[in-house]
């Protein structure tokens, strides 16, 4: 009596499936085959040569700086772009004074400038980017001598101590506007008689939005810091347009980036395939960890 | 009242994975499909003829790709018609693209390449790797015809010397690079004669100038750190070659071990190092890109910019009006030296390449034969303000340009006295080190020392590493 529901829904889904199958699962298992290959692109053989690649790989020295250099990344964009994204939010939408849950004067208009930057394409925020930070007529430095800081001024791409951390800047710049729509939207789901409830009961603004705003935002950020984690080990345009050979003293390489100049400038594409094999386990083993250790028994629905 | 649906069948469960079994074989055979060569039948055979020394079959299509850059491609569009105008009866196609490696790679790997390649720009094939794999002709044949213009001077002859050794692995000539391109100083005539100064013969001299450009409240030097520091590279082995010989070279391109650690280089090292321990260099140099350098060097903001002759060019739209760009060579460093204080460093770039299993192989070396003769060359140069590697075609025409008035004389007082360096080309490891270290060197991160045996230390890496393929010079 089921069987015919059962054939039915199969009968739909072979159709996505196979497509599925043929045009996400069957690359990374092409993947993983040339990565146990010595390819070098522009034969029609492949010489097989086992897990040397991967051997390799942990033995390059420059392979185990780029993966630093992503480890940093991992840490510093999700945590710094989310409590932004998370200030800001809060700004705009229960920041406001005299008594009524809204946000700070202005916050129409603040919403949208925040969100502009995640519309421009990155080439273009790279671009941007690459004037400001020039140190001989860049905004960032004339800034800083305009104000008399005049001795914080760098050369942001070319000194092999702050090129890394001005890349950040900019990651972080492009992406909290998304951040901030993402948890504006979170927290105006939140019934207003919870914040009601919370004023007479006699909670500042502070202790609301530490103990009630925050805790209700858990599976957004949750899924925020995903995604910016995600973001953090691809970061790729951004750094080959504004460091597009590691940055001074290889201080920006990151493993993506590897990965391309491995294959596209010296060749080696079997030894690139094996660097995007470890890539996609490590954004796999970064999402397990993310849902397991985050996971909490109880939700609370509204 | 609903009921759960059924728990999934094993049937079903079974036809599904036999499914997805199917569409991953079926993809994997769609793959190897792609990946299986493709027919590589010899093109027919025509008559060889005092002017068809190859033997190019009368009908045989042309398929000609070529970069469309800095030089842009209207060159190649009349190379083209010089070759039609020899077989009219030939369809010669012709596609002017910027990512060679990346819209010619799938027709490597299916065995359809077209039948001349301009190996050129930022997303140009590795070129050592086609040589390894087997995949492009021998030019051997090539160099020894007879020249389009003259039939008793073989094709060989009418090159400049030291033309074909980018393209040259073990003793066998596999490409044909096009532009002839000396490295050194930039500068503006119009900024030097205001100022008195003039284009210094030894070391000393130029760093006497330089200090007297600082106190001119002008930066001497400039160079875009973050993307081609290596610019300064051809300086350093200018420098060591004039001062020890091109042995110097040799010893760098083939590996040997302590190359670095040589004499020469290491004065070539220092006195680099120096330039950026006295502040000669543009504030700021580290951090800029080579565009913004540039700009900023033809602003007047520096004096001095090393860099190959496709600088005038690239800079056309930029340069203002008078800034009379001209070309100034590495001074010595000193007075005895084993090369002449006229040597240059010279290299041909815009390599064209001929892949074997084209389909008009015959046909290829042909057009190459034709880009060799004078027209083509002379059209070449009107066009583009560079020079090609055919010797003296231009004479002493400088087509109105200053930087080119300018090489032509260094070519000619050079006369044999041409060198260049190829491990770069050779080992893209090494290349992606020297990067690196010759950008610390001008930040002034490291001194020579470091900057050698760092430089030592990846030689030594490559030389021992038994996967990549070596070349010898």
């Amino acid at each position: 009596m089921n069987h015919g529901k059962t054939r039915i829904i199969l009968l739909f889904l072979a159709l996505p499936l196979t497509l599925y199958a043929v045009l996400v699962v069957s690359p990374y298992a092409q993947a993983f085959q040339i990565s146990l290959t010595s390819w070098s692109g522009f034969t029609a053989g492949k010489p097989f040569v086992g897990f040397d690649n991967f051997q390799r790989l942990f033995q390059d020295p420059d392979f185990w700086q780029a993966l630093a250099h992503n480890g940093l990344l991992l840490l510093v964009v999700p945590l710094v772009t989310i409590v932004l994204g998370l200030f800001f939010a809060a700004m705009l939408n229960v920041g406001g004074s005299g008594g009524k849950v809204a946000g700070v004067r202005g916050s129409a208009f603040y919403r949208r400038v925040y969100f502009l930057p995640h519309i421009l394409p990155v080439v273009i925020t790279a671009v941007l980017w690459q004037f400001i930070y020039n140190p001989q007529i860049g905004l960032l430095n004339g800034g800083l001598e305009a104000i008399g800081l005049g001795g914080l001024a760098h050369s942001w791409l070319g000194d092999p101590t702050v090129a890394l951390w001005a890349l950040i800047g900019v990651l972080v710049w492009a992406g909290v506007g998304f951040y901030v729509v993402l948890f504006s939207a979170a927290m105006q789901s939140i019934p207003k008689d919870i914040f009601e409830a919370a004023e007479l009961d006699g909670a500042g603004r502070f202790q609301t939005l530490t103990r009630i705003t925050l805790p209700l935002l858990r599976e957004t950020v949750q899924v925020a810091w995903i995604y910016l984690g995600i973001h953090a080990l691809d970061a790729f345009a951004l750094f080959m347009v504004l460091a597009p050979s590691g940055g001074p003293d290889n201080s920006t390489m990151v493993l993506s980036q590897y990965l391309y100049l491995s294959a596209f400038q010296k060749g080696h594409f079997g030894y690139a395939t094996a660097i995007g094999v470890l890539l996609s386990l490590l954004s796999l083993l970064m999402t397990a960890l993310t849902f397991g250790t985050s996971r909490k028994k109880t939700t609370i629905e509204f | 009242m609903n009921t759960l649906p059924p728990a999934f069948s094993r049937r079903a469960l079974l036809r599904s994975t036999a499914v997805a079994a199917f569409a991953v074989s079926g993809a994997g055979l769609l793959a190897s499909c792609a990946g299986s060569s493709g027919d590589s039948g010899a093109a027919a055979e025509g008559k060889v003829t005092a002017t068809n020394p190859f033997g190019v079959a009368e009908d045989a299509a042309l398929d000609v790709v070529v970069f469309k850059g800095g030089y842009s491609d209207d060159y190649a569009r009349f190379d083209e018609k010089l070759y039609a105008k020899k077989f009219p009866k030939a369809k010669v196609s012709h596609s002017g693209i910027t990512e060679i490696a990346t819209e010619l790679q799938p027709r490597f790997v299916a065995g359809d390449p077209p039948d001349v390649v301009d190996n050129t720009g930022a997303k140009k094939m590795v070129l050592g790797t086609l040589v390894a794999d087997g995949q492009l002709a021998n030019l051997s044949d090539l160099l020894k015809a007879p020249s389009a213009d003259d039939p008793d001077t073989t094709v060989g002859d009418t090159l400049l010397t030291g033309a074909l050794v980018p393209a040259t692995f073990d003793g066998k000539v596999m490409g044909l690079p096009y532009v002839f391109t000396v490295h050194g100083f930039w500068y503006s005539k119009t900024l030097f004669d205001k100022n008195g100064w003039t284009w210094p013969t030894t070391w000393d001299g130029l760093t006497a100038l330089a200090a007297k450009i600082k106190k001119a409240g002008i930066a001497p030097f400039a160079y875009g750190g973050t993307t081609a520091p290596d610019y300064f590279l051809q300086a350093l082995i200018a420098l060591a070659a004039k001062q020890g010989g091109a042995d110097v070279i040799k010893a760098i391109d083939n590996l040997e071990a302590k190359a670095w650690q040589a004499e020469p280089v290491k004065a070539a090292a220092e006195a680099i190092a120096a330039l950026a321990s006295s502040g000669y260099f543009l504030k700021g140099s580290e951090g800029l890109d080579h565009t913004q350098a540039q700009t900023a060097w033809v602003q007047g903001k520096a004096a001095m910019y090393h860099s190959g002759s496709f600088i005038e060019n690239e800079m056309k739209s930029i340069t203002p009006d008078g800034f009379d760009m001209v070309f100034g060579a590495v001074p010595p460093l000193s007075a005895t030296g084993s090369l002449p204080q006229t040597a240059l460093y010279a290299v041909a770039g815009e390599t064209y390449v001929v892949p074997a299993k084209a389909k008009n192989v015959r046909g290829g070396k042909e057009y190459l034969r034709t880009m060799l003769s004078k027209k083509a060359a002379v059209n070449f140069t009107k066009t583009t303000h560079a020079l090609t590697v055919v010797k003296g075609a231009t004479g002493d025409e400088d087509f109105g340009s200053t930087a080119l008035g300018s090489v032509t004389k260094a070519i000619d007082a050079a006369g044999d006295d041409l060198f260049s360096t190829l491990f770069t080309s050779w080992y893209a490891d090494l290349a992606t080190t020297l990067k690196t270290e010759i950008a610390n060197l001008l930040a002034g991160r490291t001194d020579a020392a470091d900057f050698l045996s760092a430089m030592q230390a990846k030689a030594d890496t490559v030389a021992a590493d038994s996967s990549i393929t070596k070349f010898k010079r």
